[in-house]
């Protein structure tokens, strides 16, 4: 107490917090200083999607040094590259890798998000026997790699006639041995768990099949669970790379190897130079759905994916 | 009888998937590991073969492409999970501390979550790209910001050029889940803890360390775990930062996973007389258990470790 009535005491404390209202003043400002940084870093490959992919060929391909936006603005690459095919990748342009993927994509969502309510409602409703072994050995097979199948089930498909089928089979061989996620089951699991058993006893005391009482009580109380199924398997059908591009024929295969064909030069040159600024107009076409399903599915696919720790 | 009806019931949710489930993935995990120990499995008549040897395991393990694999995917693992986990951590704590210009940054963060991880690996292979031969095309941003002339995932490039630049794609890939679970695990600890911490005047560091980091524990060691695996997995990555068009890529660049899918429609035996589909599955069957031995040393050290 006597120390505040002390002038030089006061004049100490008065310094003290002036120390600490600088040292609280540099604390924000280094944070902000960091996240602005750091959120320059995660914009900069967008910005440079954009900027190349509006360059012209003659800017990506005669310049020594790229330049930080378009010297000469040029749309038309868009067009150029919706148009591009080559004769190594079957002749096909982007409409056709769009509508095989669209092809993947439906049938995999709805038949796998179907197949995943039901085994889900029998593991978390029914009463049969062996239904704690069958879920059990679900959980395990959670942990199991995709990489450890792929060898079998490539050779599955091709004994099956379905690798580089040219009809149908490409789109068999694409879709079916993904069709069931163990995943999209547990999750869906875990929510028809939470529906109270009453509600079933109710709906069975008045009559009520068990599959009317899936389709009318359950599916529409896990609606946000199964929106996020969806989504999850139409952005898994969208990225996928690997496995369709090496079991579909030149003719079926989807958006992410054309995304990867070369977009060589077909001018007269005969260079067959790599034409960068068609390349990132395509990143951009195949970047711009992903974005606008995260602006507006944005709740649903950040409960997916904190949920299962995986990507798409 | 009534127990006998709703059996059979069951199945009729349950046989369809479980029979699509068998064919795929249980059947598969035992075939892939048959395959791995007969060394002369034949592809185009899905035998056997009369050696049990486990000849395969030898021949990968001799394989200096197997080795350069597993060393790509090791380097890859333990450098960027580590280092997109840290940024993550401190983003998060960043930007749980302040107030204005929260929401716009949060969405930004957010941005490269949903991406096609092949498109912007195809962004970075262009940002640090480098013409082979002058005037072929122009250098790319990072080249010709800092007045280089260096390739680094060109076809020229060497080991540790091409790595930074599948690293630091990673990291910037990694990082957004990872913020999105920190700050969501910072925002359920209870402000007692720092409104006692503020009242005894403790420093910012201390906080972090003995308030957020043992509370936030359980999260990173789960973030740690799931990245892990998914860093173990990682082909597509290298493919789009360091390959050329399609599925082309260099054979040094391989990681465990590409090892594997090289093998895929490779019929025949190499010069030992070993199926290249052995050599296939014995490197797949080698991941799992790099994936399984992890997964559970990482859960012990997380059940010491998490503590508050």
């Amino acid at each position: 107490m006597i120390q505040y009535m002390n002038p030089s005491g006061h004049y100490r404390i008065n310094r003290k917090l002036k120390e600490q209202r600088a040292l609280f003043v540099a604390n924000k400002s280094m944070t902000y200083f960091f996240l602005f940084v750091m959120a320059f870093i995660v914009i900069v490959p967008f910005y440079w999607m954009l900027n190349v992919s509006f360059q012209s060929s003659n800017e990506v391909l005669n310049s020594l040094n790229t330049s930080l936006f378009p010297k000469e603005f040029s749309p038309q690459n868009y067009v150029s590259t919706f148009l591009y095919s080559s004769a190594q990748q079957g002749g096909i342009t982007f409409t056709r890798y769009l509508s095989n993927t669209l092809i993947v994509a439906v049938f995999s969502t709805v038949g796998g998000t179907f197949f995943s309510i039901l085994v889900a409602f029998a593991l978390a409703r029914l009463n049969f026997k062996g239904k704690e072994l069958i879920f059990t050995i679900l959980l395990a097979t959670m942990m199991i790699p995709g990489e450890m199948l792929i060898i079998s089930n490539y050779i599955t498909v091709s004994r099956l006639g379905w690798v580089n089928d040219d009809g149908v089979g490409s789109f068999l061989a694409m879709i079916i041995p993904f069709f069931i996620s163990i995943f999209h089951i547990y999750l869906l699991r875990q929510t028809f768990k939470q529906i109270p058993n009453e509600l079933y006893y109710a709906a069975k005391v008045d009559g009520c099949k068990d599959f009317k009482y899936l389709r009318t009580v359950m599916v529409p109380m896990a609606k946000s669970s199964i929106i996020t199924i969806v989504i999850l398997k139409l952005m898994g059908a969208w990225n996928a790379y690997i496995w369709p591009d090496i079991v579909a024929n030149e003719k079926y295969k989807l958006v992410t190897t054309w995304l990867r064909s070369s977009f060589t030069d077909q001018d007269a040159t005969g260079v067959g130079r790599v034409l960068i600024n068609y390349q990132m107009a395509a990143t951009v076409i195949v970047t711009v759905p992903l974005l606008l399903m995260f602006i507006f599915f944005r709740k649903y696919i950040m409960s997916g994916i904190s949920r299962s720790g995986v990507k798409g | 009888m009534l127990e006998n009806k709703i059996d059979r019931k069951a199945w009729f949710y349950l046989a369809f998937p479980l029979l699509l489930l068998s064919v795929f993935t249980f059947y598969p995990l035992v075939k892939t590991i048959l395959i791995s120990i007969f060394s002369q499995y034949n592809p185009m008549t899905d035998t056997f073969g009369a050696y049990l040897d486990l000849a395969a395991y030898g021949a990968i393990f001799n394989d200096p492409y197997f080795i350069t694999a597993i060393g790509n995917t090791m380097i890859l693992v333990f450098i960027s999970v580590p280092v997109s986990t840290g940024l993550a951590l401190l983003i998060a704590v960043a930007l749980n501390s302040i107030k204005p210009l929260q929401k716009i940054f949060q969405t930004i963060f957010f941005l490269p979550y949903v991406t096609n991880g092949l498109a912007i690996g195809m962004v970075f292979s262009v940002m640090f790209s480098h013409p082979l031969t002058d005037g072929l095309m122009a250098e790319g941003l990072i080249n010709t910001l800092f007045g280089l002339s260096r390739d680094w995932v060109g076809v020229t490039a060497t080991r540790s050029d091409w790595m930074f630049v599948v690293l630091v794609y990673s990291i910037w890939d990694g990082l957004p889940f990872k913020i999105l679970v920190f700050i969501g695990g910072l925002q359920n600890i209870s402000k007692q803890y720092y409104d006692a911490a503020k009242i005894d005047a403790t420093p910012k560091r201390r906080i972090l360390r003995h308030i957020t980091i043992p509370l936030l524990s359980p999260l990173i060691s789960y973030i740690l775990i799931t990245s892990f695996i998914g860093a173990f997995k990682s082909y597509e990555s290298v493919l789009a930062v360091a390959g050329s068009t399609g599925r082309l890529l260099d054979r040094n660049r391989w990681t465990a996973v590409a090892y594997v899918y090289d093998k895929i429609g490779n019929v025949g035996l190499d010069g030992n007389f070993v199926s290249y589909y052995s050599r296939g599955a014995a490197s797949a069957v080698i991941l799992f258990i790099i994936i399984l031995i992890f997964t559970f040393i990482n859960l012990n050290i997380s059940k010491k470790r998490v503590h508050y």
